[in-house]
């Protein structure tokens, strides 16, 4: 596997200013500061990762402002909510203003407030869950890694039998076991999902532990500990940042999925995948109810997908083939 | 080749044995009490006694597993609480339906997929090429059950050209094999875009231009073989996520295969068909994943070498 590096020569040459033309390339500043600034103005360059990056911003403002912005409780049942027959109402004009926006649901209750309020949920478990995954994955992954020996084989084929399970019936599986809840399901995902992460970071580690900076850090008498705290964890800065961030891509859709079947976040609580499972016997009369919710996943999806995208081309364009 | 496979089939059985403990350990300390289960909520406390002492349940962890998996070494994976049949009678009734519905599911990933990342690659930079990677993205985002219920909404009921769900005929497959694949197809057309690419700027292909050689010629000639090797690792990498997305679809579309028998059987807590469906789908990912090894192994022979003299 290719290595990540903060080799800043290339770019630096590309945007160097007439004004430090004259000046040594020794007398710049310290990479790290250089090299998060050139991140960052590449991605400002990225026009998809930007809009990734802006629909993000929308999303996270639209869960933490829910109560603000939904115009009624979620769980308000409406007595005008349901037809006289008992069918949801659609999105209907009443003196030129919107009474039910999205329409209702089956039990007369406004749906644009529940998918407001839905995005919370959604962004919890998939950024949490994610962290939880990263922190699992980097720490088997590098310790493996580094450490290598008996070690490493347990700690490998360990993720080795993980991988092997399928995802998401051993998510349903582990949920089902210790009763649905929100945090069961943040430590549940985060518990099946490392599995990834840990053998990309083990790949880069690998490749890393016997370059000349790791070995000049042992000849200086470096501690085992020291060298991978200092020197190479800083290394996966990169790859963590990536996968902190496609992984909630991944993980806000393992949600909805757990939720659809009936085994994630349940009722009260407005959660997408679960308003889809609700809707689906309704899917005839009222397509709203899946379309909507299913919507809003995918937009969220998309959105982490696109960033996080945008983000790996910006932190590593030698390797994405953007340089 | 035969002592390639042979190592591998080895190399799977402890990964296979780790599972078995994993999930056994975790349903051992499922709160639901199997043995209520089993003797049904009218039995007396005696009943319950009894029952859990004839199955065993009474045992300690270990004598359990042992027992189970001798067992399982014969092919018995014990009988259903809830549906009062042997589950090994079950799972096979359920497997041609999980086997169809796969197979449609990577037609459609590889018809799809792979043309549309060539077009890409090809027109790279140009609206086609933007167009065609932007729904590919919208298609990797968008949840599979959702994708199933908006087919089933228009080419089910507006449209009524296939069964609303259920299974029977190669219609009913129709349906399901689409929203099973599209997924994949979307995250198949992203890595064939990726890898022709990287196979569109090598010398050798600069040289198949240079003497005359056509695009299509191109891509036929080298592009194509090249680029199996990734994409054939990618689909092993898929298969768990793969087998995932075919438990939801089995549940929209009411499909009766092995993913809709495990989230039946989790949702009743019938445990030994948890146990079941968990083994089982296991032991298709892993040997899916021997297959596809294999099938590298054949399709490049780069590879085919380095692993016979491993093995040798």
């Amino acid at each position: 596997m290719t290595v990540t590096q903060l080799d800043p020569s290339r770019e630096e040459r590309s945007e160097t200013s007439a004004a430090n033309l004259t000046a040594p390339y020794v007398e710049r500043a310290p990479v790290e500061v250089g090299y998060f600034a050139r991140v960052w103005r590449r991605l400002r360059r990225d026009r998809s990762a930007m809009v990734g990056g802006v629909l993000v911003a929308l999303i996270v403002a639209a869960a933490l402002l829910a109560e603000i912005l939904a115009p009624y409780d979620p769980a308000e049942q409406f007595r005008d909510g349901l037809t006289p027959d008992g069918q949801p109402v659609p999105s209907t004009l009443m003196d030129g203003r919107a009474r039910f926006l999205l329409g209702t649901d089956a039990n007369g209750r406004d749906l644009l407030s529940r998918i407001l309020h839905g995005a919370r949920v959604s962004l919890l478990v998939g950024v949490l869950a994610n962290a939880l995954a990263v922190t699992i994955g980097t720490l088997i992954g590098s310790v493996a890694g580094y450490f290598g020996g008996r070690l490493e084989t347990l700690l490998m084929r360990f993720t080795e039998i993980m991988m092997a399970f399928p995802t998401l019936l051993l998510a349903m599986t582990l949920v089902a076991i210790l009763k649905p809840s929100v945090w069961i399901i943040i430590v549940v995902i985060g518990a099946v999902y490392w599995t990834w992460i840990a053998r990309v970071v083990y790949g880069q580690v690998v490749a890393l532990r016997d370059r000349d900076f790791v070995t000049a850090a042992r000849a200086l008498g470096a501690g085992r500990r020291f060298i991978l705290f200092r020197h190479i964890l800083p290394q996966l800065v990169p790859t963590i940042i990536v996968w902190g961030t496609l992984g909630i891509a991944t993980n806000v859709m393992i949600e909805a999925s757990l939720s659809y079947l009936g085994i994630g976040v349940q009722p009260p609580t407005p959660s997408w995948g679960g308003m889809i499972q609700q809707g689906q016997s309704f899917y005839r009369t009222a397509p709203w109810l899946v379309i909507f919710p299913g919507l809003s996943i995918m937009t969220t999806v998309f959105a982490f997908n696109l960033l996080g995208d945008g983000l790996r081309d910006a932190l590593d364009p030698v390797q994405s083939g953007k340089l | 080749m035969w002592a390639y496979i042979g190592r591998r089939v080895l190399q799977a059985a402890p990964v296979l044995l780790g599972i078995s403990i994993i999930t056994f350990v975790l349903i051992y300390y499922l709160p639901a009490d199997p043995a209520r289960m089993y003797a049904g909520p009218s039995a007396t406390v005696e009943t319950v006694e009894r029952i859990r002492h004839r199955l065993g349940l009474d045992q300690p962890l270990w004598v359990q597993y042992t027992r189970y998996m001798e067992r399982v070494l014969q092919g018995d994976l014990g009988f259903s609480y809830r549906k009062q049949t042997a589950v090994t009678e079950l799972i096979l009734n359920r497997i041609p339906y999980t086997l169809a519905l796969t197979f449609g599911g990577v037609l459609v990933e590889l018809i799809i997929g792979l043309p549309v990342g060539i077009a890409s690659a090809v027109a790279r930079g140009r609206w086609m090429d933007r167009l065609g990677m932007f729904i590919a993205l919208l298609g990797v985002s968008a949840p599979p059950f959702w994708l199933g219920l908006l087919l089933l909404y228009w080419l089910g009921f507006r449209v009524p050209i296939f069964p609303l769900g259920g299974a029977g005929s190669l219609a009913h497959l129709v349906l399901p094999a689409l929203t099973a694949g599209l997924g994949g197809a979307a995250w198949y057309a992203r890595m064939m875009r990726s890898s022709t690419l990287d196979i569109l700027s090598t010398d050798y292909v600069r040289t198949a231009r240079a003497k005359g050689l056509s695009t299509r010629g191109t891509i036929i000639r080298h592009v194509l073989p090249n680029a199996l090797n990734p994409i054939i690792t990618m689909a092993g990498m898929d298969i768990p996520w793969f087998i995932g997305g075919v438990v939801l679809v089995e549940r929209v579309f009411d499909w009766p295969g092995l993913g809709r028998l495990a989230v039946e059987a989790i949702e009743t807590v019938d445990v030994p068909l948890i146990l079941g469906t968990v083994i089982v789908t296991s032991i298709i990912v892993v040997f899916s994943g021997i297959l596809i090894d294999v099938v590298q192994a054949l399709a490049d022979p780069r590879i085919r070498h380095s692993r016979l003299a491993a093995s040798g």
